[in-house]
């Protein structure tokens, strides 16, 4: 049924905070018809602006970056490189944790330092933050006892700032 | 400072805009701006449909090259405008459109008339606005215009609701623009400038291939200066005819499906394509893979998006069109102009072997070509010249020798057929004192014809001649070249009467069936100035546009007239002489 995943590429996008700039960004998306696989949007540093974590799944994003810098409220746009940024994102998940079982979710639990934030006699839910990578660890352990809720809030990620990394490591070297 | 009304203060911000003519059709959500326009110097040319509204303010816009403004109301009157703005985005024309929109209130209430008209036009326009603030108005007016009209021109949306334009506000003048997001490139490279010049220098083959670009950056006068001071053949597309003279010794006319040998031919034998103001849309280059395969590429554009899109580029030069070719010729500077002989007598002898050719019997039908050239005779090429799209409009663009640009106003782009007669009356109400020509098909014309009573009634003398063949042209002759000649739906029939049917409209109705009858029908149409025209040619059902080169096929193989195909002879990489 489905076809092969596609490249994910992560866009970090400064826009201007008005109304309906996220419908004008999401709709150059569409059109090309990319899917959005996950959108985080906040205030940031200047004031009237807002930034946009958009991991889009695209086999390449030239065109699609050149139209979205036409967008009269789009103020800049980088592509994350991987190697070069860092990602985060947030998880609520409740598992399910009979008394007989739940201290071994917790054992689990406590191995990916992920928070309990509501327990109930058969379920536990908690809140795990990190990269992609380690959340997706964390839901394949947690899943064969059965997962009720799941909730994530999209990638938020930053491009490392390599002036400075570079003269760390020169400090600890 | 005493309050205005919002309805006031977007009739006043108008007028700051230099705006001296609007097109529109009123309604019940817009009728409070018409109230302040009622006592405005604004002239408003009252269109019988938003799409004749909106296609009117972009025949003026091209023919005066200032911003055209519509304005219509809410719901049905916004939806109507959704191909004129999308044929404004395709075609880079600046426009302003105005919408009336139901109270705040009511938004989003499925209320009477009511349409999401900002997120139904997000993709037609370059930029839309919902104000939902009266204080707001005379910045939004005064931003649109600016957007509308700098970097890549386009079409820009103001949706107003009713309560908005009745409130009041004592905000009237626009605070100064503040977009962060939207900073046009003007000016070249300096560096890629020069890589561009020592290119051009060195170039044996060269091409200097040009478009609407160039028109709407007003780059006429630079273009041709740099042409002859670097001796480069020039190829003009279907929205840039007119942007390099026809009558010139180095002009090739126009490239593409439709184009002439010489110029599709240049392009691939080229070592250099110089592209400034144009896309490598799919109708220019055929087959991408076998397009100009020798070239290397400069492209000049407005829009970082155009460049490298469809064809890898080896200097890409970022810029106003004027400005970019301005600084090509500064750092040209007091260079020996190449002779380039071998090569400017090859494309000669091409032009010479390949003529854009049609027989017109004494006897036979009207050939569609033969009345574009009588009307171009009787005109002596002094004419403005508008176009629907399809055959006729191909056949124009051909046969007409334009010498000036904003003489020629087309729906290049988005192709929508009936955009002649609106874009004529526009044109026509733009330059009052020029001669209009609107050229068309009677598919198109009996898509907008109700705009000649628009023509009639508000005073606007348009010429249009109808080259009728009784069917969908260009798309009949799809179905004889590759459906096997199965006309499926594209027969008009035999009515309506045009004479009649233009008489009735308060218009001039003549008609010509045979070929004696084309010249003096034509004089009569030029010796009458108080009325809109409309000329009927009884043209050949049966006659087709050539050359033609298929869609998605290489432009290396030409078909000239009906079975005759002529492949281009391949040129080694290697080859260095002309």
């Amino acid at each position: 049924m489905s076809s092969l995943p596609q490249a994910q590429h992560t866009l970090s996008v400064l826009v201007e905070d008005k109304p309906g700039v996220l419908a004008r960004v999401s709709l150059l998306l569409a059109r090309r018809g990319f899917n959005i696989h996950s959108l985080a949007v906040g205030p940031a540093r200047e004031e009237g602006t807002a930034l946009m974590t958009i991991v889009v799944e695209a086999p390449e994003l030239e065109q699609v970056k050149k139209q979205l810098h036409k967008l009269i409220n789009v103020v800049k746009i980088t592509e994350l490189d991987p190697a070069h940024s860092f990602e985060r994102e947030i998880m609520m998940v409740r598992v399910s944790a009979p008394p007989s079982r739940r201290s071994e979710v917790i054992e689990v639990a406590s191995l990916f330092k992920a928070v309990p934030v509501d327990a109930a006699p058969t379920t536990i839910a908690f809140v795990v933050t990190g990269d992609p990578m380690k959340l997706r660890n964390f839901l394949n352990l947690v899943r064969p006892f059965g997962i009720t809720d799941l909730v994530k809030s999209g990638r938020i990620a930053m491009a490392r700032d390599m002036k400075t990394q570079s003269e760390t490591l020169r400090a600890i070297g | 400072m005493t309050n205005k009304t919002g309805a006031e203060i977007l009739i006043a911000s108008l007028e700051r805009e230099g705006v001296t003519t609007v097109f529109g059709v009123p309604g019940g959500a817009i009728l409070a701006a018409y109230d302040p326009l009622y006592d405005s110097p604004i002239r408003h040319i009252l269109a019988r449909h938003e799409q004749g509204a909106g296609h009117m303010a972009e025949g003026y816009a091209w023919a005066t090259g200032e911003v055209g403004v519509c304005i219509v109301t809410s719901g049905p009157g916004a939806t109507n405008l959704i191909t004129p703005l999308t044929n404004a985005l395709t075609d880079s024309v600046p426009l302003v459109a105005i919408t009336g929109q139901v109270s705040t209130q009511s938004v989003g209430n499925d209320a009477f008339q009511e349409a999401y008209t900002v997120g139904v036009t997000m993709s037609a326009t370059k930029h839309n606005y919902f104000v939902t603030d009266p204080d707001d108005i005379a910045d939004v007016i005064h931003e649109a215009f600016h957007i509308a009209s700098t970097g890549r021109p386009g079409p820009v949306l103001i949706d107003l609701p009713k309560d908005i334009l009745a409130a009041t506000s004592n905000t009237h003048e626009p605070r100064e623009i503040v977009l962060p997001g939207y900073k046009p490139s003007t000016e070249g490279h300096p560096l890629k400038i020069n890589q561009a010049i020592a290119m051009i220098d060195s170039s044996i083959r060269p091409v200097l291939y040009i478009g609407g670009g160039i028109i709407k950056a007003n780059a006429h006068d630079e273009v041709r200066k740099l042409a002859e001071a670097a001796n480069l053949p020039v190829v003009t597309t279907l929205m840039g005819r007119g942007a390099f003279p026809d009558n010139h010794r180095l002009a090739l006319g126009m490239p593409g499906m439709h184009g002439n040998y010489t110029a599709i031919t240049a392009m691939q034998e080229s070592d250099l394509l110089i592209g400034i103001g144009v896309r490598f849309d799919d109708r220019v280059t055929g087959d991408l893979d076998s397009f100009a395969p020798d070239a290397k590429v400069i492209h000049a554009d407005v829009d970082p998006a155009e460049i490298g899109k469809n064809r890898a580029v080896d200097v890409p030069i970022v810029g106003d069109a004027r400005r970019v070719t301005e600084q090509l010729l500064e750092a040209w500077g007091d260079r020996q102009t190449p002779d380039r002989a071998g090569w400017l007598a090859r494309l000669h002898e091409w032009q010479q072997t390949y003529p854009l050719a049609y027989e017109q019997q004494p006897d036979g039908p009207i050939k569609p070509q033969y009345v574009i050239e009588e009307i171009y005779r009787l005109t002596e090429g002094d004419a403005t010249i508008v176009a629907g799209v399809g055959q006729h409009q191909m056949w124009v663009a051909q046969f007409w020798k334009f010498d000036e640009p904003r003489r020629w106003i087309n729906s290049g782009g988005l192709g929508t057929m009936g955009y002649a007669i609106p874009a004529a009356v526009g044109a026509k109400t733009g330059r009052p004192d020029d001669l209009v020509w609107a050229i068309d098909g009677d598919g198109c014309f009996q898509m907008t014809l109700q705009e000649l009573i628009t023509a009639s009634t508000e005073g606007i003398p348009v010429k249009i001649a109808v080259l009728n063949n009784g069917s969908l042209g260009l798309v009949k002759q799809w179905q004889k070249l590759f459906y096997n000649g199965r006309l499926s739906a594209t027969m008009l029939g035999d009515h309506p009467d045009y004479v009649q049917l233009a008489e009735g409209m308060g218009c001039v109705g003549l008609r010509a069936q045979t070929p004696a009858e084309v010249a003096p029908v034509i004089e009569k149409a030029l010796s009458i100035s108080d009325r809109p025209v409309v000329v009927e040619f009884v043209v050949d059902p049966e006659e087709m546009v050539f050359p033609m080169v298929p869609a998605g096929r290489t432009n290396d193989e030409v078909v000239v007239r009906p079975g005759e195909v002529v492949k281009r002879k391949n040129v080694s990489r290697l080859d260095t002489t002309a």
